[in-house]
């Protein structure tokens, strides 16, 4: 496969700047791609945000409407989030049922809001144990050019926190969604012996190891994941933690805004 | 009072001026921009905005064809997938293709396959994905005027770029390019994609219930405003290939971009 042959030349290219602490598209280890982030893309949805890091591209919808709570948790609002990598967005990516990249990646964003109570899901009430607020959180993916984990979850905090509660559907009024916590993840790539932030789509294929670490507004760890085959030494994962919280700190600025 | 004449207003489709209710004319377009090679991944995309419509589209191809089966040993496939985004309807959409997509997605292969030179490459199939991202009436027009563009862009051999635009009857008069509330309310829509330098239609559909006479006036609207997306179409491929041609000049020997 003639992609194959490219990413065997670029493997080499790759990991022979990286050991000289350049990367191939001039950034510095620690550097970030360029965030950009628009808010209230979409007009039929309740909260939305495109986010581009670099040229991956996200659209992050939010859509709320009211349902029946889950037995087992009847003072709780309900949250589904789901991934569309749609073929739009890649060569490799086909339509389909979603691939196990996709539910990883939906059920990590999950995670990450969820765990962090970044929407505290009892304050979605609103007939406790009959009636709550339903949030659906897509994540659609519309160019593919490495660390979907970050680009979705900046994407998402960001549909949230201009978020509409259609409070005129129950005969209230609407309200801004409230958004209690600002947990923002930051990903590095291990490459042989050295470490890279937000990788872009070719450091990411001949990386060993992917961490992920989101911290909160207060410098607090929030969620981790480690994904492919390499691993970290403890100093590494320390590194990267402290790495993620002072870049943190720049993009939460960001989606803040 | 203000219920009523709010009521009043929105049954009056057209007022006695000729006006639709965003105050066009009954041959008049909604505002439409249209911007090309905006994806990385993609061999070639476009991005369209008409009226509150927002589409992307994307292609990839000629590229061996999968299933193998479907592969055509004289001539390349070309098919496309058309796709809303959950978020970009008021209602959420269930992610995943229903038999209103299914169709679509045929109809615009179709249409496609009518100026593509297939001949030229045996055996494989040029891929287009069209992405609704926001909705609001005339998508399947929306999403052919985009692929085209996108087509060109990715430098597929095309006898012609395809146009396609809707005229429908509301309010018992004939006009050009339903917007929602004149679909949900109208009394006809006709989609039809055009190959402009030839006058030929490649797509062609109709519901509702128009007389012959207003179906030529229908067509002719939508034929003469076809010549002025078509315009808008080309516009945004000389400004694709201006800044392409920057590109290249300024891209220095050796650096991989």
């Amino acid at each position: 496969m003639s992609n194959e042959v490219i990413a065997d030349l670029m493997r080499e290219h790759i990991v022979k700047l990286v050991q000289s602490g350049r990367r191939v598209d001039g950034r510095g280890l620690e550097e970030t791609r360029k965030l950009t982030i628009e808010k209230n893309y979409i007009k039929t949805a309740e909260g939305s945000a495109r986010v581009k890091l670099g040229s991956t591209d996200v659209l992050v919808g939010v859509k709320i409407s009211t349902g029946t709570p889950y037995p087992d948790t009847p003072n709780s609002g309900v949250l589904t989030t789901s991934v569309e990598l749609i073929p739009m967005a890649s060569p490799t990516f086909e339509s389909g049922p979603p691939r196990p990249e996709a539910i990883e990646l939906a059920r990590v964003v999950d995670r990450g809001i969820r765990e962090t109570k970044t929407v505290d899901m009892e304050k979605l009430v609103i007939t406790p144990g009959e009636k709550v607020w339903v949030l659906f959180i897509d994540i659609h993916a519309l160019d593919y050019d490495g660390n979907l984990f970050d680009a979705a979850s900046y994407g998402t905090l960001s549909a949230l926190s201009c978020a509409t509660l259609p409070g005129k559907m129950v005969g209230g009024v609407d309200q801004q969604l409230p958004v209690d916590h600002w947990p923002v993840s930051v990903t590095a790539a291990k490459i042989r012996d050295k470490i890279v932030f937000d990788p872009h789509l070719d450091e990411e294929r001949v990386a060993d190891a992917r961490l992920t670490v989101a911290t909160d507004e207060n410098g607090d760890i929030r969620a981790m994941q480690k994904g492919l085959s390499g691993s970290f030494s403890y100093d590494e994962v320390r590194y990267v933690i402290s790495t993620a919280r002072r870049l943190g700190n720049g993009i939460r600025e960001i989606v803040k805004a | 009072m203000e219920d009523i004449e709010h009521f009043e207003k929105e049954i009056q489709l057209v007022d006695g001026t000729g006006r639709r209710l965003d105050g066009r004319a009954l041959d008049e377009l909604r505002p439409i921009k249209i911007e090309a090679g905006v994806l990385k991944r993609a061999d070639g995309s476009a991005y369209l905005e008409w009226g509150d419509n927002r589409v992307l589209a994307a292609v990839y191809g000629p590229r061996e064809a999968h299933p193998r089966h479907l592969q055509n040993p004289s001539r390349a496939l070309v098919q496309c997938r058309y796709n809303m985004a959950p978020f970009s309807v008021s209602d959420r959409k269930r992610p995943g293709p229903d038999r209103r997509s299914v169709e679509i997605s045929k109809v615009t292969s179709e249409a496609f396959s009518a100026v593509v030179f297939t001949e030229q490459f045996p055996r494989t199939s040029v891929d287009i994905f069209i992405e609704v991202l926001q909705a609001d009436a005339g998508t399947r027009c929306a999403g052919i005027t985009a692929a085209s563009v996108a087509l060109a862009d990715a430098g597929i051999p095309m006898r012609d770029l395809v146009v396609a635009c809707a005229s429908g009857k509301i309010a018992g008069q004939v006009a050009l390019d339903l917007d929602k509330e004149e679909d949900n309310f109208g009394d006809a829509d006709c989609p039809m994609a055009i190959v402009p330098r030839t006058g030929e239609i490649v797509l062609l559909q109709m519901d509702g219930h128009l007389t012959e006479d207003e179906f030529d006036r229908a067509t002719k609207y939508s034929m003469d405003a076809a010549m002025r997306i078509y315009e808008l179409q080309k516009d945004a491929l000389r400004r694709r290939y201006a800044v392409r041609a920057l590109e290249e000049e300024r891209a220095e020997p050796g650096v991989i971009q």
